[in-house]
């Protein structure tokens, strides 16, 4: 067991555990969303950034993948932690303002505007689809591609994978458009971007084959008609 | 070539290869880095050739093909030996004259370098002020060692640390060599090479210890690690052989990027070599040390050069920094412990063997010692690659190595550590370089690209230009790093656009320091600092963008008109150079500028001789 100061209160976990699993533990929460339990810890939204270390050094670290350490004294929600909480959730509601996700958290922020330039992107590209596919669905039929701004997600070659199953676990974890997949009436899907969008299942004839173990979609019923 | 079986079968071959060197015979040195190739020291290497087979000087003269000399402003260059003479941008016409007079152990007046201060001629090329105030301890053989021959290497005291750290057969000792020595890593930040390698000795060895050496540099205007793997590559292997000794280690990688081609070529060439003589492989000198060293070529990535980064590139998989902790010294490449050395850093090992900690210590202050290689670029007169001893003031790197401003206008500040690196105002040029002082002020040494500015360049500019290579080259991976670069340059945009407002500073600082304190890597965590850098010493140039929509330096081109005032002679040289035809005017008459034509590019004012053209 390691111990460790967690906003002053001192708990113990197990050896391995992450800054964020213990937090949430012990009823501190911390908002993130490139985490999901039974995924390997990524800390690409950098979202559960937590404050470590005392006196003069103190360090912004991602919660979901610093492993605790003894004697740590971490802080979930110190000025300096809300502070780049705050600039972050700016950055996202700037890129990606139609996510349910973004906006909640947003709200509970205290937001109600952004400072940047208005972008409508669908993709934060935080990664879960590409853990998921590769850790759960063992499939790897989605990756990343380049880097910096031209980074983006896809197939090999943008080709139609081979490998693909269609399962639709990517767009269920999807945090970026969690909701599109969860309505089948247009009028209560919050962003209505599933309505233009032709998810990969479409593209089959036999969906019923497809084992897809979601709600069937706004566009899918679109299709049906 | 023969196999060396033990230490003394290795100084037996250094005395044979002592003994049989001549060094009255007079030999032309060619710098033929790539720098030097590119502009044109192949021309000059087969003319010296051809001089001297036609002329049947064969044994007479000899001809030794180096990397750089680092003197980039007068390549092509030749140097002499043994009379050390210096010939600067060297005419392929002239060439054979040269090779004449070497045979008559003379000069040729006329070619040799000339002092722009005081006009006289310099021959020796110890005592051009360029050379003059450094001190080249890890560069001085780059001149002396022709990369792609082994013995060259051996001849100048090559191996001879390996033999000695070998024949002492203590690995504990080199550890506590390198501890005393004080070297800190060359990379940028600074950590103590001794404790990394102590660091790795206490790792039990049970699946490997893994050495790695990083030349993956990608600073723009920064070509250290280039000149080093191109010009002396064996000093970097014989490190690394040192450091596996040191550290229990027997597998090592040179990671050098791909782009690098004449550095890739000496590396396979001399690690070849190395193979042959028996210094590299198992049973190294009769030893029973064994070590195996490779090469990896990366892809190019900036990023790369980060040391988590780095790992997963070498293992097949996208360049991303991972969380550390584990460190790679826990954990690292294929998950066994592994050290992570700069090119620069493992040059500096065989030098710390041979002449001692102790004797290493003298050069530098108290916490940085040692020398440190910088290329030293922009509007400066003499630019180039240069060695320096830590503690050195940048005035003196600026103004006596580099000779001061290139051009009318007086140097305004100078750029340390490549695009994560900041800016230092000419009012604290007394700042001496070393890892603490550099960082106190904003920037950081950074693997030592030195970009020196002047009253015509824009710091906006500057800071704009380094964002929108952050913004291509950050992996992506994190978010505040990838969308936070993206939207600093957005910002910057604005600013020199003439779009920006007051809000958009305090936004553009509140940005910079969440991307400082939020993101994973080293590349993250200061890609900011060219921005925070230039807010903190030249906040006044921000301002005058915003609230005046005013360049005072005249670069950004939203902001700026260009005019003609009456010091125009009509001379029309400018009319004929505007390939817009923005100028009109009659001969002997003032002329005017177009401004709905004019797109200022600045050609006319760079042809007018009378500096009639004017931006506001």
């Amino acid at each position: 067991m390691v111990t460790l100061t967690i906003n002053g209160l001192e708990v113990s976990v197990e050896e391995g555990t992450t800054l964020l699993e213990a937090s949430r533990f012990y009823g501190f929460p911390i908002p993130t969303l490139c985490h999901m339990d039974g995924l390997s810890p990524y800390g690409a939204c950098r979202l559960c950034v937590v404050e470590i270390g005392q006196g003069p050094n103190t360090k912004l670290v991602t919660s979901c993948t610093y492993p605790v350490e003894e004697g740590l004294q971490v802080r979930t929600a110190s000025a300096r932690v809300v502070k780049a909480r705050k600039m972050i959730l700016e950055l996202l509601l700037a890129s990606c303002p139609q996510s349910k996700i973004i906006q909640d958290l947003a709200s509970s922020h205290d937001f109600r505007q952004q400072r940047f330039k208005q972008e409508h992107e669908d993709c934060i590209l935080c990664g879960l689809c590409v853990r998921i596919c590769e850790e759960q669905m063992m499939a790897k039929a989605i990756g990343f591609r380049s880097r910096g701004e031209k980074r983006s997600l896809g197939t090999p070659f943008d080709l139609k994978s081979e490998v693909c199953r269609l399962c639709g676990a990517c767009l269920y974890v999807c945090p970026a458009c969690q909701l599109r997949c969860t309505y089948t009436e247009p009028d209560k899907a919050i962003c209505g971007g599933c309505a233009n969008l032709s998810p990969p299942c479409l593209e089959k004839s036999s969906f019923d084959d497809m084992m897809c173990y979601m709600e069937p979609c706004v566009a899918c019923e679109i299709k049906k008609d | 070539m023969e196999s060396l079986k033990t230490i003394d079968h290795f100084h037996a071959l250094q005395r044979r290869l002592l003994s049989s060197r001549d060094p009255v015979i007079p030999t032309l040195i060619i710098s033929a880095g790539t720098c030097g190739q590119a502009s044109g020291a192949n021309d000059l290497i087969r003319i010296a050739k051809r001089e001297i087979l036609g002329k049947k000087l064969t044994g007479k003269v000899r001809l030794r093909i180096t990397g750089c000399h680092g003197f980039c402003e007068m390549e092509p260059s030749v140097l002499v030996e043994p009379r050390r003479t210096f010939y600067p941008k060297v005419n392929p016409k002239d060439m054979a004259r040269i090779v004449e007079a070497v045979t008559t152990y003379s000069i040729v007046e006329e070619f040799l370098f000339v002092d722009e201060t005081t006009g006289n001629k310099i021959e020796k090329k110890e005592e051009i002020p360029f050379f003059k105030s450094q001190v080249r301890t890890l560069l001085g053989l780059n001149e002396k060692v022709d990369p792609i021959r082994i013995y060259n290497y051996i001849e100048h005291g090559g191996y001879q640390a390996l033999a000695t750290v070998l024949s002492r057969g203590d690995s504990g000792w080199v550890v506590d060599e390198m501890k005393a020595s004080g070297l800190r890593g060359r990379g940028g930040a600074g950590f103590p090479t001794g404790l990394k390698w102590e660091m790795l000795a206490r790792q039990s060895n049970g699946y490997g210890k893994i050495l790695i050496c990083n030349g993956d540099e990608g600073d723009p205007g920064a070509y250290m690690d280039r000149s080093l793997l191109e010009g002396n590559p064996h000093s970097i292997i014989e490190g690394m052989i040192i450091g596996g000794f040191g550290t229990g280690a027997n597998e090592g990688i040179l990671y050098v990027r791909n782009e690098y081609p004449l550095a890739i070529k000496h590396l396979v060439i001399a690690l070849r070599q190395a193979y042959q003589l028996g210094l590299l492989g198992s049973n190294i000198l009769g030893t029973g040390f064994s070590f195996d060293l490779r090469l990896v070529r990366g892809a190019g990535a900036f990023v790369c050069g980060e040391e988590t980064a780095l790992i997963k590139s070498i293992e097949g998989k996208m360049g991303e920094p991972v969380q550390r902790p584990p460190f790679p010294v826990q954990k690292g490449l294929f998950g066994k412990p592994t050290l992570i050395n700069n090119v620069e850093t493992w040059a500096n090992v065989p030098m710390i063997m041979n002449q001692g900690a102790q004797n290493f210590k003298k050069v530098g202050t108290e916490q940085n010692t040692g020398t440190k290689i910088f290329s030293l670029v922009g509007k400066v007169k003499n630019t180039g690659f240069i060695e320096v001893p830590m503690g050195i003031s940048l005035r003196e790197v600026v103004h006596t190595i580099g000779g001061g401003p290139s051009g009318k206008a007086a140097i305004k500040a100078v750029q340390t550590g490549g695009p994560s690196g900041g800016c230092i105002p000419i009012s604290r040029f007394d700042l001496t370089i070393d890892y603490e002082s550099l960082k106190t002020a904003g920037s950081i040494m950074g693997s030592g690209g030195m970009i020196v500015m002047d009253e015509r360049t824009c710091m906006v500019d500057v800071a704009k230009y380094f964002m929108n290579f952050l913004k291509e080259e950050s992996c992506g991976k994190c978010f505040t790093c990838r969308k936070g670069t993206q939207r600093m340059y957005e910002l910057l945009d604005d600013i020199t656009a003439g779009r920006a407002v007051r809000e958009t500073l305090d936004l553009l600082e509140e940005l910079s320091n969440t991307v400082k304190d939020t993101t994973l890597c080293g590349l993250g965590q200061t890609a900011p600092n060219p921005v925070l850098s230039t807010l903190r010493y030249f906040r006044q140039e921000y301002l005058d963008h915003i609230e005046h929509r005013r360049c005072p330096a005249g670069v950004c081109k939203d902001l700026i008109t260009y005019s003609i005032n009456e010091k125009c002679t009509g001379c029309q040289l400018c009319l004929k150079t505007c390939s817009f035809g923005a100028i009109r005017g009659e001969k002997k008459g003032i002329h005017q500028i177009d401004r709905e034509k004019c797109i200022r590019c600045g050609a006319c004012r760079d042809v007018c001789k009378f500096d009639a053209i004017e931006i506001k």
